[in-house]
């Protein structure tokens, strides 16, 4: 147990080590483009361009550039943001994490929840009526892009029917910190808890119905009938238990690429200030190190997620220890 | 090669009753042929080719309009009374204008964007970027991860090893965010890189980024088959009869791996339209003065309020199209690999 645990950290140093490299390829060395220029902003003064340059130490060979960058980044933390002078970077993306934490954990209790449901109701009624209706609103859930959705739910809820009895307690858009009030928090992102959470449902739920239908050929199932265990304990207790691991090790995917900042969308359509809108202000304002900065710290909380379902999955399925 | 003669193979075993008709691609299209789903949602998405490849017409003669020039200071007629696209706003102090919504008729039938363009012919000219961006980049990434999954896989020791450990890197990169990444040093200005040059407003530039983002997620599976196929008892049998190395890929791996890119196809299409309209959304996808449903939906967010139609019809149009791609897409699924049917 000890050495798997060590070989996946060990293996996860390395994964981080080579995202960084790419990442700062891609912001560094694409072909074609300047960084300094990007850098410096739009209609820059060659001057600028050239100060630039030499600040990020861009006039050096690429290797002591890649080191300068990561020592800015992980060891001095002092990388400052040039569109926004005297931002520091690191210390910025660490005060945006708790709201987009506050956004994606919400959502996936959400959608695990309400997944998990869809998906055992459909395959206990499979090829009836409620699979039938829940199978289509899994299908239309998925097909709508999440900030259409978020556009959509803003309308109804911030201007169509604000003034009804259903909406009016919905605060205006914005993130309200849990510590200075609970119930402020909560109820500001209820409605971006459901945006977020309905692709996913969707999803996780047509997954879940598709995986226990396929364990339903397996042996150990007619076995478990065969015994006189009821239908209901075998689809819960036997199948939906076998289903549900792939579901897990997705389900760590995406709350790491969710956390690092794929909820950007959600994000930028209800104001939150999270990572994503953070990276997407950055992108506004053609802030280059702290774009990268927030892609790294995504793509590491991906890794580190991903790592973790490693060792999970481990712990549940005991097949999984004779690799 | 000698033919053999099929007259003493036992019978096809695909279903009792079923006469196969010969070759895999009658028996696909067969398969698609006899289910409702397939063919409804395949019709419904000629009808929406056809619709958006009549663009040009419906601008000239329906909307009389050139929906890239804006039209602020146009005026049109509707019901008998002639009134201005943007309309002064009649609420608060009176001040700044509002485009007009829709008329349900020819012109400006869903109304004005901000600029005082036809919204209608607008998302069908953004229909074409929109569908054309997810086609092209399907293409590519169909085709690289083709390339990579069949030469790790094939090739296995040092190449499988680099290659593999490359894609899982990929994979930790979320897709939006790696698509910013590439979008922020592509756009902005002139892309040079060696006698190719991209002006911003290039469409290659977004489905280039489009198409490379999910390399990964399919270049893994069929990396996957390659192995799986590679070891089967056929391709053992071929090179125990010491059939070449490129004519066992290229006879017995590659129509293969064909079926998992067909079967990806269409769901890697769906994908990327959504891809394409958050791009767009986040202002990193299609650049002005090209349209796409992304960029229309981006320009009713301001109007969202007052003139919702500019947001809400993308979405519809994007919703729909999506949704039949994935119906389409689960048939082909379910006819090229039945044994994913097999609970059904």
């Amino acid at each position: 147990m000890l050495t798997i645990f060590l070989s996946r950290l060990l293996r996860m140093v390395i994964v981080m080590l080579g995202i960084s490299v790419i990442t700062f390829l891609i912001f560094f060395a694409t072909p074609g483009s300047d960084p300094a220029a990007r850098i410096a902003g739009r209609n820059a003064a060659p001057e600028t361009i050239a100060a630039v340059r030499h600040d990020f130490g861009l006039d050096r060979p690429l290797y002591v550039q890649y080191g300068l960058m990561m020592d800015r980044l992980f060891i001095t933390r002092d990388l400052t943001s040039f569109a926004n002078r005297g931002q520091k970077i690191v210390p910025t993306i660490m005060s945006a994490a708790p709201a987009t934490l506050s956004l994606v954990a919400g959502a996936a209790i959400l959608w695990m929840a309400l997944g998990a449901t869809t998906g055992i109701i459909a395959a206990a009624f499979r090829n009836r009526l409620p699979d039938k209706i829940l199978m289509g609103a899994s299908m239309m859930a998925v097909a709508m892009p999440v900030f259409w959705v978020g556009e959509m739910i803003n309308l109804v809820t911030q201007s169509r029917l604000h003034d009804t009895w259903a909406f009016s307690w919905v605060p205006p858009l914005g993130y309200v910190p849990l510590t200075s009030d609970p119930a402020g928090w909560f109820f500001a992102l209820v409605f971006p808890w459901i945006c977020l959470a309905l692709m996913y449902i969707g999803l996780y739920g047509r997954m879940l119905r598709t995986g226990i239908i396929e364990t339903y050929q397996e042996d150990y199932i007619r076995t478990a009938r065969s015994k006189g265990l009821s239908a209901r304990r075998v689809l819960l207790k036997h199948a939906t238990r076998t289903a549900i691991i792939p579901i897990v090790i997705m389900f760590g995917m995406d709350f790491g690429v969710l956390v690092g900042g794929a909820a950007v969308l959600t994000e930028v359509v209800f104001g939150i200030n999270g990572v994503g809108r953070l990276t997407y202000q950055a992108l506004k304002a053609l802030d280059l190190p702290m774009i990268m900065a927030t892609v790294l710290y995504a793509s590491f909380f991906v890794v580190v997620a991903n790592a973790i379902v490693d060792v999970l999955c481990v712990m549940i399925d005991p097949r999984m220890r004779q690799k | 090669m000698t033919s053999v003669s099929t007259d003493k193979l036992p019978p096809s075993p695909i279903g009792e009753g079923v006469s196969a008709p010969d070759g895999p691609w009658k028996r696909l299209l067969a398969g698609l042929l006899s289910s409702p789903t397939a063919v409804l949602s395949g019709i419904g998405l000629i009808l929406i080719l056809i619709a958006v490849l009549l663009a040009p017409l419906y601008a000239n003669h329906v909307a009389h309009t050139d929906p890239f020039r804006s039209g602020l200071s146009a005026k049109i007629e509707v019901e008998g009374k002639t009134v201005p696209v943007m309309q002064r706003s009649t609420e608060g102090l009176g001040l700044g204008v509002t485009p007009i919504g829709p008329t349900w008729s020819g012109e400006y039938m869903l109304g004005a964007d901000t600029q005082g363009r036809d919204v209608m012919a607008r998302m069908l000219y953004g229909g074409r970027s929109s569908l054309l961006i997810a086609a092209a980049s399907t293409v590519l990434t169909l085709a690289l991860a083709a390339i990579i999954g069949v030469a790790a896989g094939y090739t296995g020791g040092l190449v499988d090893g680099v290659l593999s450990n490359l894609i899982d890197m990929m994979w930790a990169f979320p897709v939006y965010l790696l698509a910013i990444s590439l979008s922020i040093v592509m756009i902005g200005k002139t892309f040079v890189l060696g006698p190719i040059e991209l002006s911003s407003s290039s469409l290659i530039i977004p489905i280039t980024i489009i198409g490379l983002v999910y390399v990964p997620y399919v270049a893994r599976p069929v990396r996957g088959r390659v192995m799986t196929i590679k070891n089967s008892e056929f391709v053992l049998a071929a090179r125990g009869l010491g059939v070449r190395r490129h004519r066992i890929l290229m006879r017995h791996i590659l129509p293969n791996v064909l079926s998992t890119l067909i079967v990806f196809a269409p769901m890697l299409t769906a994908l990327n339209i959504v891809t394409e309209s958050a791009l767009s959304f986040l202002s990193v996808g299609v650049q002005a003065p090209n349209a796409s449903w992304g960029t229309i939906l981006q320009d009713g967010q301001s109007l969202l309020y007052s003139r919702p139609t500019v947001a809400l019809a993308p979405g519809i149009a994007i919703m729909v199209t999506v949704l039949l791609l994935n119906l389409f897409g689960d048939v082909l699924r379910d006819v090229l690999d039945p044994k994913s049917a097999r609970g059904r």
